[in-house]
């Protein structure tokens, strides 16, 4: 077996003076995808926030680690330097930045970190211009402030853009799917999809099984109230489906 | 420090610039001078205790014995023009130091694009007749010190005049520089833009300082537009932090005339900036924006004023501060319609960025409407950097600092995006970038 890229430990953590998260445990290894899903307010999103550094959540208790070292000490941009993602479900507009200029700044952040030669701007276009076309991303868009005026849509399609060009080890996609059409959801689980790697692990977070059809986790786990109450294989989404959150929650599901 | 007294210490100064650099002026310009050096005497330095200066005291100035600063164009080179104000526009730039026309640092007029600008004191030498109708008629001296300091000491500046029918292409770069040597001084550029009927250029004013030296500008333009001409007018202050600046930019507009305003300041010891804008035409439309950043102890003070008197004006204003450190903003916006100025539109905005919980910001606007039938508008904001979307440029991997400025830089942006010329507004963007990586230092 691979050795873990991610391990979480009785992770507890809190919003706004309330605990959210109640100890959760999730092993993630190279090459891996996880599903995570859960009913509104199970604190799937907090998880996420977690493990991107998010400044409002504050981690109580346990244990994060990421290649062997305490995540939880790591700054956000480093993190994301070291290969962590977060496709946002809510993806901020920045007006007078533009998304190429800001792409471009992320990219050569993370290459610097590692010791990498910088991309110039011819370099640079000609690798996203491939990922554009992946993501029916066009060049207008692109030199528009990040996210602004930007559909639903295509507010997810430029985080998966990002996530194409930075190139991560671990992506974390917290609801990608929602609010997606069907057209959108096929590009957008295309661009994961042709992403996905022996040494890249992505963590899916969902509500709806939907996505999953498109996007074949090798895990499911199923959060509800601040713990995972089950895993298994892409069959237990399948079922959940089926029989819905109740069969699980026992209806407890907040 | 020992009480100054301006009056004594200005009058001395005044004397001897009558001896020297300003005898030679016709029999009108003596008269006007001594008429507004009186009038500052009277005046002296105006209190926080008067309206227009209750959040600004120029103590500071008050205090200080400025002197006036000589010619010393002679100590510098074309060098120091390029790396202290920008070359984008080399063909039409004009350099002035300490107030004064400086031939040899400037574009040579043989090669130069710009047909269209003199300097004051070879006017005033050569066809005095032709300022004499046109100088110090726009802005008045009897209610401001400042503008009869620098009324009292006219003997140099730019005069930018345009002849009717005309569309000057290549912006027309006007840099005052000022050298302040170990003595505290005092400078005066003057500036006076006639726009003739139907004509275009755009004219920047870029006030540099060179030395780390104390200096004090005093600065007053004033602005005619003929019926449906326009002046794009690009004002940059950036003398730096120890630096004073004090200016005032009077604005006649004829009919159907467009006065399109961008107005920099990246922040001194204080800086105090006033415009007015008189629409006397009707249809004449005005454009007013404005961005100011102030770090540390900094003070920048902006007073605008946009007098609709004819009907179908239009005014837009847009000024926007970035404040941190210790520093301080003021924004006054008054709009006055007059009776009769039926179908104004105008619009005022001002938001802050505070980033810091010691900066301050006073937003002031006043609205003064005699007209019935008109759109009249005006709103402020303050705020911080957006934590949401900090974190989300930290979680592609821009560091902190970064991400602050990304948003300050996207925060400017909509003043900067409002400048047509590219190279320009390039220009621009680049020396506020520079300028907002040293506001690090102020951010909490």
């Amino acid at each position: 077996m691979n050795a873990p890229l991610l391990e979480i430990e009785d992770l507890h953590a809190s919003a706004g003076g309330e605990e959210i998260l109640h100890g959760i445990d999730l092993v993630v290894r190279a090459g891996e995808v996880h599903a995570v899903m859960g009913p509104n307010g199970s604190g799937k999103s907090t998880l996420a926030g977690v493990l991107a550094g998010k400044p409002s959540i504050e981690v109580t208790r346990g244990k994060v680690s990421y290649f062997g070292r305490n995540l939880l000490d790591i700054a956000p941009e480093e993190r994301a330097r070291e290969g962590i993602f977060l496709a946002f479900q809510y993806p901020v507009e920045i007006p007078g930045v533009s998304n190429m200029y800001f792409l471009k700044t992320a990219l050569n952040a993370g290459r610097r970190h590692r010791g990498q030669e910088e991309l110039d701007a011819i370099d640079f276009l000609a690798l996203v211009r491939e990922k554009m076309k992946l993501m029916q991303i066009d060049e207008k868009m692109m030199n528009r402030s990040i996210n602004e005026g930007f559909s639903g849509g295509e507010k997810k399609r430029n985080e998966v853009l990002q996530m194409a060009v930075l190139e991560p080890r671990l992506a974390i996609l917290d609801e990608t799917d929602s609010g997606l059409d069907i057209d959108a959801l096929r590009i957008v689980s295309n661009g994961v999809n042709a992403l996905r790697s022996p040494d890249r692990s992505m963590i899916v977070i969902t509500h709806y099984q939907r996505l999953l059809d498109y996007i074949v986790p090798d895990f499911v786990h199923v959060l509800a109230s601040g713990r995972i109450i089950k895993s298994g294989g892409k069959e237990l989404a399948l079922e959940l489906e089926e029989k819905g959150y109740a069969w699980i929650d026992g209806g407890a599901g907040r | 420090m020992a009480a100054l007294d301006p009056r004594q210490h200005y009058g001395e100064g005044f004397d001897r610039f009558e001896r020297a650099l300003g005898a030679a002026a016709p029999g009108w310009l003596k008269a006007l001078r001594k008429d507004a050096f009186g009038r500052f005497a009277e005046l002296r330095f105006p209190s926080t205790k008067q309206e227009e200066w209750r959040y600004t005291s120029v103590a500071p100035i008050a205090e200080r014995a400025f002197e006036l600063a000589s010619d010393g164009a002679a100590e510098l080179s074309r060098d120091d023009v390029e790396h202290s104000s920008f070359p984008v526009y080399a063909c039409s730039l004009f350099v002035f130091v300490n107030g004064c026309f400086a031939p040899r640092l400037s574009a040579p007029r043989a090669l130069s694009g710009s047909p269209y600008v003199e300097s004051l004191a070879s006017v005033l030498e050569h066809a005095p007749e032709r300022l004499e109708p046109q100088l110090a008629k726009l802005a008045p001296y009897d209610a401001a010190s400042f503008v009869a300091l620098n009324t009292a000491f006219l003997h140099d500046g730019a005069l930018v005049q345009v002849p009717e029918g005309v569309t000057v292409e290549a912006p027309i770069h006007l840099v005052y520089l000022s050298l302040p040597d170990q003595n505290p001084r005092v400078s005066y550029p003057r500036t006076l833009v006639l726009i003739g009927r139907g004509s275009h250029a755009t004219v920047i004013e870029d006030y540099v300082s060179v030395g780390a030296g104390l200096g004090f500008t005093n600065a007053v333009s004033e602005v005619r537009l003929e019926s449906n001409a326009q002046l794009d007018l690009v004002r940059l202050q950036r003398e730096g932090g120890n630096n004073f600046h004090v200016s005032d930019v009077h604005v006649e507009q004829a009919r159907d005339s467009r006065f399109i305003a961008h107005d920099f300041s990246l922040g001194g010891a204080l800086v105090r900036k006033d415009v007015s804008a008189h629409l006397a035409g009707e249809g004449a439309e005005c454009t007013l924006d404005g961005l100011y950043i102030a770090s540390s102890r900094e003070l920048v003070d902006n007073h605008t004023l946009i007098d609709h008197a004819r009907p179908h004006g239009t005014s837009r204003e847009l000024y926007k501060g970035i404040l941190s450190g210790a520093a301080r903003g003021v924004f006054h916006g008054r709009i006055v319609v007059r009776e009769g100025a039926q179908k104004t539109d105008a619009r005022q905005t001002n938001k802050n960025l505070l980033l810091s919980r010691d900066a301050e910001v006073d937003s002031k606007p006043q609205l003064e409407i005699a007209a019935d039938d008109v759109k009249c508008s005006h709103g402020s904001t303050i705020g911080q950097l957006d934590e949401a979307s900090l974190f989300y440029l930290q979680t592609r991997g821009i560091d902190a600092p970064s991400a602050r400025r990304f948003l300050m830089r996207a925060f400017a942006s909509e003043v900067t995006s409002r400048i047509r010329q590219e190279p320009l507004r390039d220009e621009i963007e680049e020396i506020l970038l520079e300028r907002l990586a040293r506001e690090e230092t102020g951010v909490l």
